[in-house]
């Protein structure tokens, strides 16, 4: 009755399609998912590797973003995570996802608008998707994929759809990477 | 994993399902304790777990504190189990904030856990291990993960899931087997 077996790889329970974040090509031979917190350091310490990783890939890697707040040890995660998703609905998902990353230790009320600002959204929009709680359920759905995808803490990496449970410094990842787009060609 | 040979060494063989769960009783704080059989009557999620203060944030159990609701809807309890005695675990379930009990099983030191077939001699902890036992005290499924792996969350909603359609059909076969009274009757 068990899925997970010992020894066999947890799987992502739900593919990635288009209500995902998602940057590189479509036909990318890799496929790297992370579910993230905004306000964990290590995603913050994995988010300047995955930069690299990215521009080493380049058009062989797609990386998608999935929310995975720890309300109960960070209290700015969820705002972060709707904020992306606010920014996302104008169009700048990408550049608040990084924005949010490079100022962790800053997160709180007063900036999220002054992020929005910055990157030009209309803060009015913005200010009441955050009031309003407008994205909590699309954060929700993320969330609830990574559980039933045994998600088993932050950031977790998914490589063609299976979890990496490597290290996730730049050498082994992008060896884990390169050896998948290998694989695939 | 270059160290998945030693760990076949140390590991223990744990109870699985369709085994009754040994029961216990452990301090859950300073001046507490809890029994397994005070919770009877509901599944429960029993989490060993090597040691408090693992060095990363988005750890097994704040991962299930995170997830403590979806649990919840099974009415299912979940419990923390380490070596740790009750003031480390006092002072560990403030700083992460968690909602759930630790249990300390200091003295005498792992004796729950050898019970579960668990305990690593070798280190003096105990497995990563997941249990989670039915309304009646039986273990449905069990699960030792990699040490150096937290394992997610899915087995364990998984079993819950399975026990409580167990539960439905049970209630569905009832209500049928009534139905067929009357019909008989008729």
């Amino acid at each position: 009755m068990s899925t997970s077996a010992p020894g066999a790889r947890a799987k992502l329970n739900r593919p990635v399609d288009e209500e995902d974040h998602s940057s590189g090509p479509e036909n990318a031979l890799v496929t790297l998912v992370e579910y993230g917190d905004f306000q964990c350091p290590y995603c913050g310490a994995a988010h300047l590797i995955l930069q690299e990783v990215q521009e080493t890939m380049g058009d062989r890697l797609r990386f998608v973003f999935r929310h995975f707040p720890l309300t109960q040890i960070h209290p700015f995660a969820e705002p972060a995570a709707e904020a992306a998703e606010s920014a996302g609905a104008q169009g700048k998902f990408w550049e608040m996802h990084d924005l949010l990353f490079e100022n962790q230790d800053l997160l709180n009320e007063r900036n999220l608008p002054a992020f929005a600002e910055q990157l030009g959204l209309d803060t009015e929009r913005f200010a009441r998707d955050l009031q309003n709680n407008t994205y909590h359920e699309r954060v929700r759905q993320d969330f609830s994929s990574g559980v039933r995808s045994d998600v088993n803490g932050t950031p977790a990496f998914f490589i063609n759809g299976f979890r990496y449970d490597g290290s996730w410094e730049l050498g082994p990842l992008l060896a884990a990477l390169q050896e998948a787009a290998d694989n695939n060609e | 994993m270059s160290d998945s040979n030693d760990r076949k060494e140390t590991a223990a063989s744990p109870l699985q399902a369709g085994t009754q769960a040994p029961d216990f009783t452990l301090p859950a704080g300073p001046d507490e304790k809890l029994s397994l059989s005070d919770l009877r009557g509901r599944p429960v999620i029993l989490v060993f777990y090597p040691a408090d203060w693992s060095p990363v944030c988005g750890d097994e159990l704040a991962l299930y504190n995170e997830i403590l609701p979806e649990f919840e809807r099974f009415n299912a309890q979940l419990l923390g189990v380490s070596v740790d005695g009750v003031w480390c675990h006092r002072a560990y379930h403030k700083d992460r904030n968690l909602h759930f009990p630790l249990l300390a099983d200091f003295e005498p030191k792992g004796e729950v856990a050898r019970r579960y077939g668990v305990y690593r001699e070798s280190d003096g902890t105990t497995e990563r291990a997941l249990f989670v036992i039915d309304a009646d005290g039986k273990i449905a499924w069990s699960y030792v993960s990699p040490i150096d792996v937290n394992p997610g969350a899915d087995g364990i909603l998984n079993a819950l899931e399975g026990l409580s359609n167990k539960e439905d059909s049970y209630v569905n076969e009832r209500a049928g087997s009534k139905g067929q009274t009357q019909s008989t009757g008729r």
